[in-house]
């Protein structure tokens, strides 16, 4: 079985790090994924920047509306997520605009990745 | 990170929500903050104890704010008739208060806050300090070690600037659209300002101004968070980023300045330049560009350009013209001019600047750019007599060493092809 573990923490505290102490606890993050690694068990690792530099397509509305900001809304839940390598924002909602075609309803908050490591690619 | 550091962590962040909330319950800077600080140290008593609450904004709000009521109280009972102003908001039931969290007119009372710091009536150098002070709650000592002042004077300079503020009485209404947008951009100026006062090397130890640089970007992240659809606001955040990104570059071991183009891009902070390239390219999609949004991207193409040479400089002179038409200055121009220099050559750059020198004669900038152009082309003795000027007005030992070097440079030169005598 593959799992998602997803990794929350209040944005004021971490953003407030100083560029030492985050090297610091990356670093230590590492240590142990590197061991998962090895043994074979480990997927993709990625940290999504700020919130502040999501945009969010709702396509609850028909056509769907692009607003600027994260996914606020507390009624509906996270259900799954891509990784896109794309030029821009423009393309990343090109993307996100072509699976809302096929599946309307709900949400995709299109977030920037800050740091990615596929591990199960590098072993 | 020990337990003491998150607790620490958490309430710094917490503290412009909560004293925005605060003030505007109590319409009072001082009685706002102590009731900050009382709920603060019972912060420091209760969290480790019984655990950090969900979420510590409305905790810290709810103790801030019954504090403050039941020393209100016990004034009244000394005094003789109670003020009915100053309790105007506070029969809100609680569970009112943590949706008030959420509500649009939140955001309000945090742009109020801010605003408030930047009155007019205030010189710069005072708003930032307030702000410092009121909003990032920096200790006064802190300040004033920043600001190269006593203690006792930058005291005496926020109790001055708070004085100012409550006799200047801001409305406390929700605002209209015109002047939320107008708060919008005297709270980003300000924000800006205290970037710069951190940023620029007017004096001082590097070591105490960056945390300025790190608490404009902290206010600039907030405002976003506010005000997510801004494109000068995301503008601002993100320019702010790209220069932030570069500070560890900025400076030599000695403390002397190196040029962007002699600094190690190795040093640059790569995560802060891609933060800051996502922002301009969300702010880009609104099509309505200004300064600040304008500034960021120059900033883009200098921090994405891999090497010096690689820099585009016609998308950089591009830029700046269209930044002299949105906001003419004459240190715009002069900064459109290092982009002319490398597209069309020193001779277009100096015809550039040469009209700018009666409103830039005491610019220290001004000279250096000119007495490195002149000397580009071989104008050595013109050229030397800039750069005298520019150490007659350099502010810093750093700036006043960088331009003796572009001297000794000249001296070199001139000993090499025996043309004149040496200095």
């Amino acid at each position: 079985m593959k799992y998602a573990v997803l990794c929350y923490h209040s944005e004021n505290v971490v953003c407030a790090w100083s560029k030492d102490h985050d090297d610091e606890v990356m670093a230590k993050l590492a240590v142990v994924q590197e061991r998962w690694a090895k043994a074979g068990k480990l997927g993709p690792v990625a940290r999504l920047m700020p919130t502040t530099a999501a945009t969010t397509l709702r396509k609850d509305h028909e056509p769907s509306v692009v607003l600027d900001g994260p996914f606020a809304e507390t009624k509906e839940q996270l259900l799954g997520f891509f990784v896109i390598e794309a030029s821009g924002l423009e393309e990343a909602l090109a993307f996100a605009k072509e699976l809302a075609e096929v599946n309307p309803g709900g949400a995709y908050e299109v977030r920037p990745i800050g740091y990615f490591v596929d591990w199960s690619a590098n072993s | 990170m020990t337990d003491l550091a998150w607790l620490d962590a958490a309430v710094t962040g917490a503290r412009p929500q909560v004293m925005a909330a605060l003030l505007r319950y109590f319409r009072d800077l001082d009685r706002a903050e102590e009731a900050f600080q009382e709920a603060s140290l019972r912060a420091l008593k209760s969290w480790p104890q019984n655990g950090p609450p969900r979420d510590p904004v409305a905790w810290l709000i709810m103790v801030g704010r019954n504090v403050a009521i039941d020393a209100l109280r016990r004034e009244q009972k000394s005094e003789t008739l109670p003020d009915e102003a100053s309790l105007s908001d506070l029969d809100d039931a609680e569970g009112a208060l943590v949706e008030r969290l959420d509500d649009g007119h939140y955001r309000d009372d945090i742009l109020r806050l801010l605003f408030i710091c930047c009155h007019p009536d205030l010189p710069s150098t005072q708003q930032i300090a307030l702000a410092l002070r009121v909003v990032s709650g920096l200790t006064v000592g802190e300040i004033a070690r920043a600001f190269l002042v006593s203690e006792a004077a930058m005291e005496q300079r926020i109790t001055r600037a708070k004085r100012r503020v409550a006799e200047a009485q801001v409305p406390f209404e929700t605002p209209g659209p015109i002047e939320r947008s107008e708060r919008l951009g005297t709270v980003a100026a300000m924000i800006y300002l205290i970037f710069n006062e951190g940023y620029s090397a007017s004096g001082g130890d590097v070591h105490v101004r960056l945390p300025l640089c790190e608490e404009a970007i902290r206010l600039a992240r907030l405002l976003l968070r506010l005000f997510p659809s801004e494109p000068e606001i995301l503008g601002l955040a993100s320019l702010l980023l790209f220069q932030h990104a570069r500070c560890a570059a900025r400076l030599d071991g000695d403390g002397a300045i190196v040029l962007l183009e002699n600094q190690d891009r190795g040093l640059w902070n790569k995560a802060l330049i891609a933060e800051g390239s996502a922002l301009i390219d969300k702010a880009m999609r609104h099509r309505q560009p200004g300064p600040y949004q304008i500034q960021a991207a120059i900033a883009s193409l200098h921090s994405t350009a891999e090497r010096f040479e690689d820099t585009d400089w016609t998308q950089i002179d591009l830029l700046y013209s269209t930044l002299e038409r949105l906001q003419p200055s004459p240190v715009v121009t002069l900064n459109r001019a290092v982009a002319v220099s490398k597209v069309r050559g020193a001779e277009a750059a100096l015809a550039m600047i040469e009209p700018l020198a009666p409103k830039l004669s005491g610019y220290f900038h001004f000279f250096g750019l000119k007495g490195a152009l002149l000397s580009e082309i071989g104008r050595a003795d013109e050229a030397r007599e800039a750069f005298d000027r520019a150490i007659a007005l350099a502010r810093t030992a750093q700036e006043a060493q960088h331009i003796r070097g572009h001297l000794d440079r000249l001296a070199r030169d001139s000993r090499k092809e025996g043309a004149s005598p040496p200095r």
